[in-house]
């Protein structure tokens, strides 16, 4: 079996594998330098590649995000971090207004060869401002690419991908999973985005997921399949370029659909992804299509109330019972 | 208006002349964008930065042709002074698609990226931080260049403006912030929201950066602060604010008549317009008067030119709706 590595040490990876292969990659962000990053996503890089690859950045995202822009377009490769995903309130016009427009404004004069790494999600009690899943507020804007892997190894080969692609690039790396363990990635590991994976195959119905819904719905899979129920699980991966072709052979296998989202159900990407089969897949479907995603709510602190409000592997396990039944 | 000396310290006659053609090219190229909107040729919106052509010509005779502009959407001027030409500039205006930018940008986002002039943003002060990276991208390159972003009084209140002055100061950037003050935002004077009397020059002191207001009507004066502030960051001595101070001779935009300014104020800036500054030095320089009627026929004659080639212009290309959008030219999200 190959060598397992947690998440969190896979981010630390995947950076340090590009800024050893090009020279153009700098990485900038609050204490990522020789704090090694709040979450220890950095860790190491300081070290090796010392304070003119990684820049230590006041409090500022505004700045960081603004640097990091004006200097990808200048013929760098940057790497920003934005702490908490929450904080793109703090500089969303760089997300929304600036980073992915100036291509298309400029009739494709200047490209913006970067990517913003952030923390996302929740299921750590940090509380409505430091737990949110936000990816969703970036699909909401043309021009960015978005990531989020749900296990080392993709962690690496997006990110891979994300350096070395000339567009702007989201990069969402799951709070929940930085802990998580899985086999690691070999030299050279390079995963192309937009290109779903299928996590787990199976008849009965597909279930679509991102991050850290990608290992709920593998849960929730296995406790199907103590029901006799054989569910598919998609890991999406990306969410722009969107795989709907993965999606939609999916559930021409199943024919029966369940997104499970960890942003708010209003407004989240799985109403894309549902649109889209409704409209394109329709005569695929045998059941309605369902989605799993938060509450519509802040997201409370307390545990006890969190697991109410966020998606959950019996959230996932009910509602793919409730299709199969339909 | 003063009396002046020559200058010629730090512009020689034909250069000065040079750049006063420069200067009436761009004040007569607003003011054909200005009968342009009037008689709906150019939609959306216009600023026009006539009264601030000295701050553009200034500045751009003081730096080399590798470094990096960056603008508002009051940035006709910089565009032309690095080197757009005025019909590339009203092609855009009319929305053909000769444009800069294709038309896909129009007049808030002139951009000549091959000449270094890095954009004209329309989200207030958004901007700063961006000059800042490319300064930083050009000390992380070692290339000697530096970066400039120009912005209005009114950027001076918004946080992107405090953040960029902070890190450039920490990180020794090779950036310049040149604040053009032309006393107004939109509407409201810059002094009824703002605590100091110098909204740039004072804020720069609590960043440890140098600072200078000047008189941004007198291209000399622009081009020699703006040297001696690129020489100290190309030296490693960090960023300059340079508050350069100016007047536009047009409304805010589109049609703004200005009427909120007073009579008096108007006046007394018109008098010291930056063409009637450049031609006071240039009889100084002892520059025959018809040198300067001749560089003003050969403005006169571009812009007519310039007009008539963005009229003849085609329309944008309906396929180019949906290209840039990524670096391989297209604009799919999804398969
Ligand atoms: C963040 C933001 N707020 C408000 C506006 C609307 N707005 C456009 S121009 C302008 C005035 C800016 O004044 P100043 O910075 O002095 O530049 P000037 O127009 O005088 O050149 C305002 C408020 C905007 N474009 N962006
Ligand atoms: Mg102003």
């Amino acid at each position: 079996m190959a060598d397992m590595i947690t998440y969190r040490e896979a981010v630390a990876e995947g950076l340090a594998r590009e800024l050893r292969r090009d020279s153009s990659v700098v990485c900038l962000g609050e204490d990522i330098g020789a704090a090694g990053g709040v979450f220890k996503t950095t860790s190491g890089l300081f070290a090796e590649f010392g304070k003119e690859r990684v820049w230590d950045t006041p409090i500022s995202e505004q700045a960081i995000l603004g640097v990091a822009m004006g200097a990808a377009m200048t013929g760098m490769r940057p790497v920003a971090e934005i702490m908490f995903s929450d904080f793109f309130a703090c500089c969303w016009d760089y997300l929304a207004n600036e980073i992915p427009k100036m291509r298309y404004m400029t009739g494709g004069q200047v490209t913006v060869p970067l990517v913003v790494r952030t923390a996302n999600g929740g299921g750590l009690g940090f509380g409505a401002q430091h737990s949110q899943a936000v990816e969703n507020w970036t699909l909401a804007i043309p021009g960015l690419k978005i990531a989020a892997p749900s296990n080392p190894a993709d962690v690496v080969g997006l990110m891979a991908a994300a350096i070395r692609s000339d567009d702007p690039v989201v990069f969402f790396e799951h709070k929940g999973l930085f802990a998580s363990k899985g086999p690691a990635a070999p030299e050279g590991h390079v995963v192309e985005l937009g290109k779903a994976a299928v996590a787990r195959e199976g008849s009965d119905v597909s279930l679509v997921a991102l991050a850290a819904t990608v290992p709920m719905a593998l849960a929730a899979a296995d406790l199907l399949a103590a029901d006799g129920i054989s569910a598919e699980v998609i890991d999406l991966r990306c969410l722009v370029p969107l795989d709907m072709a993965t999606v939609l052979a999916s559930v021409g296998r199943t024919s029966r659909l369940v997104i499970v989202e960890e942003n708010p159900f209003q407004g989240g990407w799985g109403g894309t992804v549902a649109s889209i089969v409704a409209d394109e897949g329709f005569e695929l479907l045998d059941a309605p299509i369902r989605r799993v995603a938060a509450a519509c709510v802040p997201l409370p602190f307390a545990d006890a109330l969190e697991q109410l409000v966020i998606p959950t592997v019996d959230g996932v396990v009910k509602a793919a019972r409730t299709l199969v039944a339909y | 208006m003063t009396a002046v000396d020559s200058g010629a310290a730090v512009v020689g006659a034909d250069e000065l002349l040079g750049l006063y053609e420069q200067m009436a090219v761009i004040r007569r190229t607003e003011k054909a964008a200005h009968d342009l909107f009037l008689a709906g040729l150019v939609k959306g919106t216009t600023h026009l930065a006539a009264g601030h052509e000295a701050v553009a010509v200034g500045a751009s005779a003081a730096l080399r042709p590798d470094d990096y502009v960056f603008a508002t959407y009051r940035g006709h001027h910089h565009a032309m002074a690095r080197g757009a030409t005025p019909a590339e500039c009203l092609a855009e205006l009319m929305s053909k698609g000769t444009g800069l930018c294709k038309a896909k940008g129009g007049s808030m986002h002139l951009t000549k990226a091959s000449a270094g002039m890095l954009g004209s943003y329309a989200i207030v002060g958004a901007h700063l931080p961006l000059a800042a990276g490319a300064a930083w991208s050009a000390r992380l390159r070692g290339s000697g260049q530096v970066a400039v972003a120009f912005f209005g009084d009114g950027a001076t209140n918004i946080g992107a403006f405090h953040e960029a002055l902070n890190l450039s100061a920490v990180w020794a950037l090779p950036v310049l912030f040149i604040c053009e003050n032309n006393l107004y935002m939109e509407y409201t004077p810059i002094g009824e929201v703002t605590a100091v009397a110098n909204p740039a020059a004072d804020r720069a002191p609590g960043y440890g950066i140098p600072a200078e207001v000047i008189d941004g009507n007198d291209v000399v004066v622009v081009k020699d602060a703006v040297h001696r502030a690129a020489e100290l960051a190309r030296s490693g001595g960090g960023p300059t604010v340079i508050e350069a101070l100016t007047y536009r001779h047009f409304g805010h935009s589109r049609t703004d008549p200005g009427a909120y300014r007073p009579a008096e104020e108007v006046e007394r800036w018109m008098q010291r317009d930056p063409l009637e500054l450049a031609r006071a030095r240039l009889q100084v320089h002892g520059v025959p008067g018809e040198s300067v009627t001749a560089a003003d026929e050969r403005a006169a004659r571009i812009v007519a030119e310039a007009v008539a080639e963005a009229k003849a212009a085609p329309g944008p290309d309906p396929h180019d709706a949906f290209t840039d959008v990524w670096a391989d030219g297209g604009s799919a999200w999804r398969t």
